[in-house]
């Protein structure tokens, strides 16, 4: 035997001997898009936690002697040392853009984790409990998730909105709500798949309770398919958040909210078009990081690739 | 087929009676009392009672949904509380722009996205593949409205004076007009649902410009939709795009394609007749799945460009609290999208035949 097939064996071996967490975590680290999209995110989640000291201004207060709408003033690109500097301009409160878009990225963040959390959770747990209670039970909940779904999502988010009565948290709670039958059918079908099968059966003849054996054994088989849905599904909740702000039916003024930003602005984009183009390039990278992360995840975690070097 | 047919039809009924009843809730679960809510805060006690029997709100609720039901089934969908008209006249009036919008992004983000995909397929690996790719998942994590202002900027600010420049706001340019087709067909004194239909056809800018012949207002109408549609339509074409690609990219490794070239086939045949064929039922249903996000994109993109189609009605709707026109334009839109995914179930049952066999 060669040297060379020694080695080649040894690092098969060591391939093999390799968690799958971290194998998932060696494909997630080598994968493009990933890379592309944990940079992005990274840098938008540092700018969430230190804004108040990047933050050149206040951004609720009003800049006064700043001319309303003016468009931004960056030293370094020749704008006269004797005026104050706006890197993103003023918008039409007289109020520093720069600082508003920095604490827009706390907002949106906080609102993506929250809501998916939240529509996780539940979701969660009624696909859980429909699989495993079967029956009639199976039944109702699986067709109220039909009919959650046959109405396009924002459109029922604007409905629900209507219910609840404008506002963040409400917005919050309708985009929750909208996402909800997506991971209770996910955690369903996982449940179905795996709950007879023989090491949850070894499972219960060893004595183990009903919930053990649904918490333990069953759904962290859900956990790497909920893990790829949610990412992508953050990246949809804040649009759909910004959607609603941008439409007056969710953040109310004068909160830093980038979909907000937009909707108070959106007339003014012929005359100050960084009033619109900052706030929606922010929502762009941030939804942009989300889609990339997401797919990585989800090549790097589908097991039938496992192994490969794709 | 025809069995296949009656079962997906017979399977919608419980989702339809869904939608109705969630509906129904919505508005009966706005919390304070309907009277105040709709005659004011200083309503008094007689007036309320009147008002409720009026309404029929003194009804078990049983017979309230009932009675809705049958209403509904009559096409009759209550009164606006703004306006004091039927919610059908307004959505005859609505609607119309909504599915135009709809259909017209829905053609671009088939027709784009299927191109680019297929370009990106055959590329594979290549420079155009990657640039084809990044547009592809930027154009996904766009919303909607940031890129209805966007182009709005670029086409109708910066080419002002090009022939690319194109409006940025409203239907048509003021000072064109459409013939009612109600007059146009001579159906004065006509009531109900035929009238809806006529109203529908008739505000139907593009239907009815064509009917008529009138071709400058059909020009216009469609110049005044293709920064919408493209602004509606980006983010279905980037998925539509990136579902081919990797659609085609599997059918593309199998035996019989091998076995298609081996035989002597032309290239572009293989393509066009080999594989493209297997390689759309995933397409097809992603494009069904897609309307749905199409509609909502229609909802942002008439507030962005000032359209007069069921998103600004149904937001203003909100706002004002005038509740039966949120009831009934909900209620449509959730049935479009049923409908729209009904035909996706059909066409690829038609496509792949082992789905109709089931």
């Amino acid at each position: 035997m060669s040297a060379a097939t020694l080695t080649a064996s040894s690092t098969e071996a060591n391939m093999r001997r390799m968690s799958p967490t971290r194998e998932a975590l060696r494909r997630l680290v080598k994968h493009r898009s990933a890379q592309i999209g944990m940079v992005i995110l990274g840098f938008m989640v540092l700018i969430a936690i230190f804004a108040p000291l990047i933050a050149p201004y206040d951004p609720y207060a009003r800049q006064l002697g700043a001319k309303r709408r003016s468009a931004p003033c960056i030293h370094l690109l020749g704008c006269p040392a004797d005026q104050p500097q706006h890197i993103f301009g003023i918008d039409s409160n007289s109020r520093d853009l720069f600082s508003r878009v920095l604490f827009g990225s706390r907002l949106s963040l906080q609102v993506g984790f929250a809501t998916i959390t939240f529509a996780i959770l539940i979701g969660g747990l009624i696909g859980a409990l429909s699989a495993y209670a079967g029956g009639w039970v199976d039944n109702i909940l699986m067709r109220s998730m039909d009919v959650l779904m046959a109405f396009p999502s924002l459109l029922l988010a604007i409905a629900i909105v209507a219910v609840l009565g404008t506002g963040l948290i409400n917005a919050l709670l309708a985009i929750g709500i909208v996402s909800i039958p997506r991971y209770a059918r996910l955690v369903r079908s996982t449940v179905l798949q795996v709950r007879d099968l023989e090491y949850v059966q070894a499972s219960r003849a060893l004595g183990a309770g009903g919930l053990h054996v649904l918490f333990l054994r069953i759904l962290p088989n859900a956990i790497t398919p909920l893990i790829v849905q949610g990412t992508l599904g953050i990246a949809g909740a804040i649009i759909d958040a910004a959607a609603l702000s941008f439409l007056g039916l969710g953040a109310e003024p004068p909160r830093p909210e980038w979909g907000l930003m937009l909707g108070e602005e959106k007339n003014s984009v012929f005359n100050a078009p960084h009033l619109v183009f900052f706030p929606g390039l922010a929502i762009m990278l941030t939804v942009l990081s989300f889609n990339l992360l997401g797919d990585g995840l989800r090549d790097a975690l589908d097991p039938r690739l496992r192994g490969s070097n794709a | 087929m025809l069995q296949f047919v009656a079962r997906r039809l017979i399977l919608l009924v419980p989702v339809l009676i869904g939608i109705v009843l969630v509906t129904f809730i919505i508005v009966r679960a706005i919390p304070g009392d309907a009277c105040k809510a709709m005659l004011g805060e200083k309503a008094t006690e007689a007036t309320c009672n009147a008002f409720k029997e009026r309404y029929g709100l003194n009804d078990n609720i049983f017979v309230q949904f009932g009675r809705y039901l049958l209403n509904m089934a009559k096409g009759d969908f209550g009164m606006s509380l703004r306006f004091g008209r039927p919610v059908m006249d307004l959505l005859s009036e609505r609607l119309p722009l909504t599915i135009e919008l709809t259909i017209v992004a829905m053609i671009f983000s088939t027709v784009v996205g299927i191109s680019l995909g297929v370009i990106s397929a055959l590329k594979r690996n290549t420079f155009i593949d990657s640039l084809t790719m990044m547009i592809a998942n930027i154009g996904v994590s766009m919303p909607v409205f940031v890129l209805g202002l966007v182009l709005a900027y670029i086409f109708a600010l910066l080419l002002k004076d090009t022939p690319l420049s194109l409006p940025p706001s409203g239907r048509l340019t003021s000072g064109i007009a459409l013939t009612p087709l109600v007059k146009y067909w001579d159906l004065t004194g006509i009531s109900g649902v035929k009238k809806f239909a006529v109203d529908f056809l008739s505000n139907s800018l593009l239907f009815n410009s064509l009917i008529t012949g009138n071709w400058q207002p059909f020009g216009d109408g469609l110049k005044h939709l293709i920064l919408p549609a493209v602004a509606v339509g980006t983010i279905p074409m980037a998925i539509i795009a990136r579902m081919t690609r990797s659609s085609l990219l599997e059918v593309l490794g199998l035996d019989y394609i091998r076995t298609a070239r081996a035989k002597g086939l032309v290239y572009n045949k293989v393509i066009s007749r080999h594989a493209m064929r297997n390689a759309m039922v995933p397409i097809v249903t992603i494009i069904g799945l897609e309307v749905g996000s199409l509609l909502s994109g229609a909802v942002l993109t008439e507030t962005v460009f000032s359209l007069p189609g069921v998103g600004t009605a149904l937001v203003s709707a909100i706002l004002a609290r005038d509740y039966p026109v949120v009831q009934g334009f909900t209620l449509v839109v959730a049935m479009i999208f049923i409908i729209a995914n009904l035909v996706v179930d059909l066409s690829y049952a038609y496509l792949d035949p082992r789905i109709r066999l089931e």
